[in-house]
Order: structure tokens, then C-alpha cells, then sequence
């Protein structure tokens, strides 16, 4: 029952958060004429001439990848240069080059995925002016890319231009948010300092070394920009980067708010907010329906304690911790995998095996709400699929709010939605066949299957979280990992963008009596059914050598 | 190039701005209004700094509450949690040893929270049930009678959620503490 109320409300105050966060996103991104035109001087006095001009699809794609290469190339000179730069009071030595590969792609395509411990391996300045810095600007990039297809799909010929929204994005939008959540976590008793590590002598007189530094910035924008990656090893169970109950509620809606919030900003700026609806309604529904699979299984007990003198009463707390209460880990994991987030707040190699299937699906349809800006374009995808299936069905042209959708948008969806599934799946096959993987394992039997599958998804997805018993800074996984986030990062956005584009440039068909409505109930079950039968084909096959066959051998 | 050129000068001003000007507006409320920011230092009685409110340190004297299992000792620069699956014939093991730690049996069995290590290894906590758990034997060290050091657990007991988490918690570090203070 507490559980329950704990999760109506964190789940419900995010819904409804969303709504006015919407009308903000819609304000600060695509604003009217006349609207925000102070802020639009300042950002090209900041951009120079190129942000007054007005870009078609190609242009816009080809500026978003130019700035991601200078990022990337920025942020891999800080990570490889740390022993030689300031701010790194406890001496951190050099990283191993690809490590800094991996690290430096993991950030700037929005994943976080970590094969270092923050804590252990990165000084201060490679925390802020390479990770926090990447952690601004790459959901930045998302929600310009989202703003972009939105106004694509709108109708109207020219996509905005890519180095404006960028700035809007991360000024308007990313920013402030980020202020706000800093200063409640640091009431909530987060550290925020930088001196080095703190030197004690504890109770019964060993030395204690805690690590510690410029926390509460760092998390704020780690939890609100879908990104992920934890200022320490274990992210957001260690007590600095989560102190209490409250800081927990606050990070736990902190993961969801803004990608709800692009659903609404889609449904404004193309003024369609009932079609944005019923997509939030098949957003809600896929992510409740996990979150009570998680929590359900998560109040097993640890099987492992079965036949010991431990007495359990609340669910397995293996890799738990315990201030945040009993429901907090599972609906935690379900968040921050329907989301690209990829930050945890227990361990998720130690969930029950069933629990754990949980965010692997949400990684596997990455749309429910997914990452700033690229969740919606992930279903975006899916929409276009979903009307071109439902148009089959009953024998009309399929249209897509009001553009007719043909072979060459069908195409390209298609082709976006297999790079996900053929980047889990192929590299998942081939590390679990060799010592690549084989050789890195920590749990054994069908867990160890689970551990390559689930750094494969989180991969593909962009998420960031991962079964962390798995030792992964190796030269194969890290090149490897480091490949599949860029090519899963950018396709999945270029190729949207280009169906926006042609979608831009066909002549409007009238909407008749004959037209497929994308505003009612009955879409909403077809996108449902498309994504769930998409889904479904193509990774029940791996979730049953995983999670399903360790599940079924001990706790069945 | 000139999205080159432009990529570099937006590269340059939201390091300058998000990076720098937003660190330091944070770092500067945190250094004026919250003592906690330095890592929530607590002091013995002696005003000597012992350690973090936050942060677990490793009790192994029966005159002291134990905190949970530690899957890095403890290790306040390198933490990290078990990684292993619940069914992991490796957690049995380990549980083992620390049932036989706290003399646990069939008829007094171990609260799970002290037998599963938590996510950070670095887990403040223990539960009240817990701590309960373990008074006969903090008792009997310090020669104190049982019901003294089971009102102290009381006193310090909260739960961090309310009526949300109605299971009571109570901070080990400061536990002991208290206990070297005198009760």
C-alpha cells in the first residue's frame, strides 16, 4: 500500500509537471515572432551570422554533426590530457586510450555508459569541462532535433536552424532546470565542494579515505538531461550522490519530466495536442505496465538466503539501499530505462531476474518516454510505421497528420528501427561466443548471458545503465560499445529528419471522413500493438535466454 | 567550415557559461548556505572529525553496531555494490560467514539488511530491527544493561520517508557515537 501512494505520487507528479513544462519547451524552442526575440540577438551574437540562417533537412543534420565532432574531439582532449591540467587534487594519472574513446562516445551520444569509477579514475576539470559540460550540450542536441522534425512535420519547408535550438536548448531549457534541482539537492545535503578527498580516522582507528568533490551540480544535470553517468562508481545508491528520501523523489522526477514534457512540446508546435495525447497515453501505459512488472518481482526475496537463518521480509535487498524505501530501486530501474537515462539507484545486475527483464524492454522499444528529444523521435518512428500498417490494413493511402507517408518514409523507419535491434543482437551473439565476453564475466549460467545482452541494449539505446559486475574496460568492449552508441545515436536521428524533410515538402491532402484519424482511441491501440509486436518478435528470443531461463530455473 | 567555425564558437561559450559560470553559482550557494556541502563531516566529542554522516565506515568490535555488508570493504574512494545475481550461489556463501559473524541461528534469525550488501557498499544505515538485533551483544561489551542501549536505538530511530516508509532506520555511525559519548 505505501508502495503504491510512493509510486502514484512520483509517477503522477511528473504527468502533471509535464503539462506546464510543455507549454515552456514550446515557448523557449519554437517560439512565436516577436516571442523571446531578446534571447534569439544574445544567441546570435554567441552563434555569429550562420544562426539567422534557415536550414532544410540536410543542413540541418549535416551543422548537428559537425558540432558533435567538435564536441567529441573537445572532451577527448580533456580526458586524455587530465594528468597534465588543474583541478585534480588527488593526482588522477592518465586513462588508457580506449577507455577515453569509449568515454568520450558515451558522453557526447547522450549514453553515459561507464567503464571507469568516477571517483577512482577522473579528476576534477575531466568531470566538469569534459562529462557535466557533454551532459548540457548532448540532450541539448535531442531536444533541437525533436524541435527540427516538429516543424518537418508542421508543414513548414524551413527545419529552424540547428545552432539557435541548440543554444535555446541549452540556455532556456537544460540550464535553468538544472539550477533548480542543484539548489533542492544541495538543501537535500548533497556535497558540492572542491577540495580534494577527505582524510579521516575512524571510531576504531583505521584511516578512511572519502571521496567526494563537485557533486550536487554534477548530478542535477546528470539526472534531469536523460544522461546518466554518476559522478561515483555505483551512481546514484552512493549516499553523496543521493543522500535521502528526498533527494531520491527528487532525481526519480527529475529522470522523467522533461522527456514527458517533449510529448506535449511535439503536440504544440505541430498543434496537435490530441494527437500528442493519445502518444503520451501509449507512452504511460507501456511504462506502468513494467513498473508493476518490476516491483512485483522485486518483492521476491533474495533466493540465494533461502535456505539460511536471514529473515526476510521486504524483498530482495541485495544491492539496495535502504533509505530510500522498498519500492524505490525497482520503479527506479524502470525510469531510467523507459527513459535513456541510465542512472541507477540500486544495483541492477543484483535485481531479481524477472525485475531485470523490466528495463531491458524498455531499452529494447527505447520510446516510452525516452531520451530529451530523441524519445519522441524514437516513436516518431513508430508512428510512421504504425500508419503505414494501419493503412494496409484497411486499403487507404496512409497519411500521417495530414502528409501522405510513402515507400521512401516507410524505408527509412524501417532502416532506423533494425540498426537498434542489429546492435544489440549481432554483438550480443558475438561477445557471448568468445572470450571477449566470456572472459569478463561475473555471474555465471544464464545471469552471465543477461550481463552481455543488457551492455549491448543499454548500448544501442544510448541509456547508460548496465549489469556492473561485468568487467567491461577491456579494448574489445570498450571499442565495441563506443562504436554501436555513435552509429545507434545518429542514425536514428538523421534518418527521422529526413522523413520530417520529405514530409515537409508533399502537398497537404485535405482530412475527410475517409481519412485514418491519428487522434483517436483506435490509433492509440494500433501504435500499441505495432511497438508491442515489433518488440516482441524481435528480442523474445535473447530476453528467454537471459533473465526468462534463470528465472524459470530458481524461482519457479 | 563555417559550421565548424560556428561549432567551435558554441563549444566555447557554453563551456564558459555551463561549466563555468554555472559551477561557480552553485559552488558559491553551497559554501554560504549549506554547512553539509563539504561531505556532512561529523566531529567525536573531542571535536576531532571521525568521519561522514553519509558515509558507512567499517565496524568490526562488539562494542560497536555493524553496519551492513560492505562488497568493497568500506573503500570510501572505490565503492560499488556485490554485482551479483540474487540467485548467485556466492551470496549464500558470503552470507554464510556473516550469519556466523553475528551468531546468528535457526531460532534467532539475521534481518535481511544486515545479510544483503547494499548498492554503494557505503550504506549509512542498518534497520531498527537491525540494530535491535545486535544490542544484546553491544550490551554485554559495554557492560551496559540491554534496555539502556535498546531505548538509545529507539531514540535515534526515524523513518526517511514518513508514513511512505514505514520501516524505521537508524544511522550506525552516529549510533556509535552516542555509545562512546556515554548513552
Amino acid at each position: 500500500m505505501n508502495a503504491f501512494l510512493f509510486i502514484v505520487l512520483i509517477v503522477g507528479l511528473s504527468a502533471v509537471l509535464s503539462w506546464p513544462l510543455g507549454r515552456y519547451l514550446k515557448w523557449a524552442m519554437d517560439p512565436e515572432l516577436g516571442q523571446a526575440s531578446f534571447f534569439d540577438r544574445l544567441f546570435h551574437m554567441f552563434g555569429g551570422r550562420l544562426t539567422n540562417q534557415a536550414q532544410n533537412w540536410k543542413q540541418y543534420s549535416l551543422s548537428l554533426l559537425v558540432f558533435n565532432l567538435v564536441i567529441f574531439s573537445v572532451s577527448f582532449a580533456f580526458l586524455a590530457l587530465q594528468h597534465h591540467l588543474p583541478l585534480n587534487p588527488d593526482g588522477k594519472g592518465p586513462l588508457e586510450g580506449s577507455l577515453i574513446f569509449n568515454t568520450a562516445a558515451s558522453f557526447v551520444t547522450n549514453t553515459n555508459l561507464q567503464h571507469y569509477s568516477g571517483e577512482a579514475a577522473m579528476s576534477y576539470l575531466s568531470q566538469l569541462c569534459a562529462l557535466m559540460w557533454l551532459q548540457f550540450v548532448t540532450p541539448a542536441v535531442g531536444l533541437a532535433a525533436l524541435a527540427a522534425i516538429a516543424r518537418g512535420v508542421a508543414g513548414r519547408k524551413e527545419m529552424g536552424n540547428f545552432f539557435l535550438d541548440l543554444q535555446r536548448a541549452t540556455f532556456l531549457v537544460m540550464l535553468p532546470v538544472a539550477v533548480i534541482v542543484a539548489v533542492l539537492f544541495l538543501i537535500g545535503g548533497m556535497p558540492m565542494t572542491l577540495q580534494g578527498a577527505a582524510k579521516v580516522m575512524t571510531l576504531e582507528g583505521v584511516e578512511q579515505v572519502i571521496a567526494r568533490g563537485p557533486v550536487a551540480a554534477f548530478i542535477a544535470i546528470k539526472q534531469i538531461g536523460t544522461n546518466g553517468g554518476g559522478y561515483f562508481g555505483p551512481n546514484s545508491t552512493h549516499p553523496f550522490e543521493n543522500p535521502s528520501f528526498l533527494t531520491n523523489i527528487i532525481s526519480t522526477v527529475a529522470i522523467i519530466w522533461i522527456p514527458m514534457g517533449c510529448v506535449w512540446m511535439f503536440g504544440r508546435i505541430t498543434r496537435r495536442i490530441h494527437h500528442a495525447s493519445i502518444v503520451f497515453a501509449v507512452m504511460f501505459v507501456l511504462m506502468s505496465c513494467r513498473i508493476v512488472g518490476a516491483v512485483y518481482y522485486e518483492s521476491a526475496p533474495t533466493q540465494a538466503f533461502s535456505k539460511l537463518a536471514v529473515e526476510q521480509t521486504t524483498g530482495n535487498l541485495e544491492g539496495k539501499e535502504l533509505r530510500f524505501g522498498t519500492a524505490a530501486g525497482p520503479l527506479w530501474a524502470v525510469l531510467t530505462t523507459s527513459t535513456s537515462n541510465g542512472s541507477v539507484n540500486s544495483m541492477h545486475d543484483s535485481l531479481n531476474p524477472m525485475t531485470g527483464l523490466m528495463p531491458m524492454i524498455g531499452m529494447w522499444l527505447n520510446e516510452d518516454f525516452g531520451g530529451v528529444g530523441v524519445g519522441f523521435i524514437n516513436m516518431f518512428i513508430y508512428l510512421i510505421l504504425g500508419v503505414f500498417v494501419a493503412g494496409m490494413m484497411v486499403g487507404r493511402t496512409p497519411e500521417y497528420l495530414g502528409r501522405r507517408v510513402e515507400s521512401h518514409e516507410v524505408k527509412l523507419a524501417v532502416l532506423a528501427l533494425f540498426v537498434h535491434a542489429l546492435f544489440i543482437l549481432a554483438p550480443t551473439a558475438l561477445f557471448a561466443a568468445t572470450d571477449w565476453g566470456a572472459k569478463t564475466l561475473n555471474n555465471v549460467g544464464a545471469h552471465g548471458f543477461s550481463e552481455i545482452l543488457y551492455e549491448f541494449s543499454s548500448a544501442s539505446a544510448n541509456n547508460g545503465s548496465g549489469f556492473e559486475g561485468l568487467g567491461d574496460n577491456t579494448i574489445p568492449w570498450n571499442v565495441a560499445t563506443g562504436l554501436v552508441m555513435l552509429l545507434a545515436r545518429f542514425i536514428p536521428i538523421i534518418f527521422p529528419l529526413a522523413i520530417a524533410g520529405s514530409l515537409a515538402a508533399k502537398k497537404p491532402s485535405a482530412e475527410s471522413a475517409g481519412t485514418l484519424g491519428v487522434e483517436n482511441l483506435t490509433f492509440g491501440f494500433m501504435l500499441l500493438a505495432t511497438i508491442l509486436f515489433i518488440g516482441a518478435l524481435t528480442f523474445f528470443p535473447a530476453a528467454t535466454l537471459g533473465p526468462i531461463a534463470e528465472h524459470l530455473q530458481f524461482m519457479g | 567550415m563555417k559550421s565548424v567555425i560556428a561549432s567551435i564558437r558554441l563549444a566555447l561559450v557554453t563551456l564558459a557559461i555551463v561549466v563555468g559560470g554555472y559551477t561557480a553559482l552553485i559552488l558559491g550557494i553551497a559554501q554560504v548556505f549549506t554547512p553539509t556541502a563539504q561531505g556532512s563531516l561529523i566531529q567525536n566529542v573531542e571535536g576531532k572529525i571521525i568521519g561522514s554522516s553519509l558515509i558507512a565506515q567499517k565496524f568490526t568490535q562488539p562494542k560497536y553496531f555493524w553496519p551492513r555488508p560492505s562488497a568493497v570493504d568500506y573503500n570510501a574512494s572505490g565503492a560499488g555494490g556485490s554485482n551479483k545475481s540474487p540467485t548467485s550461489a556466492d551470496l549464500t556463501d558470503r552470507a554464510g560467514k556473516t550469519l556466523a559473524e553475528h551468531g546468528a541461528t535457526a531460532e534467532k534469525p539475521l534481518p535481511a539488511d544486515l545479510a544483503a550488501a547494499s548498492g554503494s557498499g557505503l550504506d549509512p544505515h542498518i534497520t531498527e530491527h537491525g540494530a535491535l538485533y545486535q544490542a544484546e551483544r553491544v550490551a554485554k561489551a559495554r557492560g551496559l544493561p540491554q534496555d539502556k542501549v535498546e531505548a538509545l536505538i529507539h531514540r535515534h530511530a526515524f523513518a526517511p520517508g514518513g508514513f511512505l516508509t514505514p520501516e524505521k532506520l537508524v544511522n550506525v555511525l552516529e549510533l556509535n557515537l552516542a555509545l562512546d559519548a556515554g548513552l
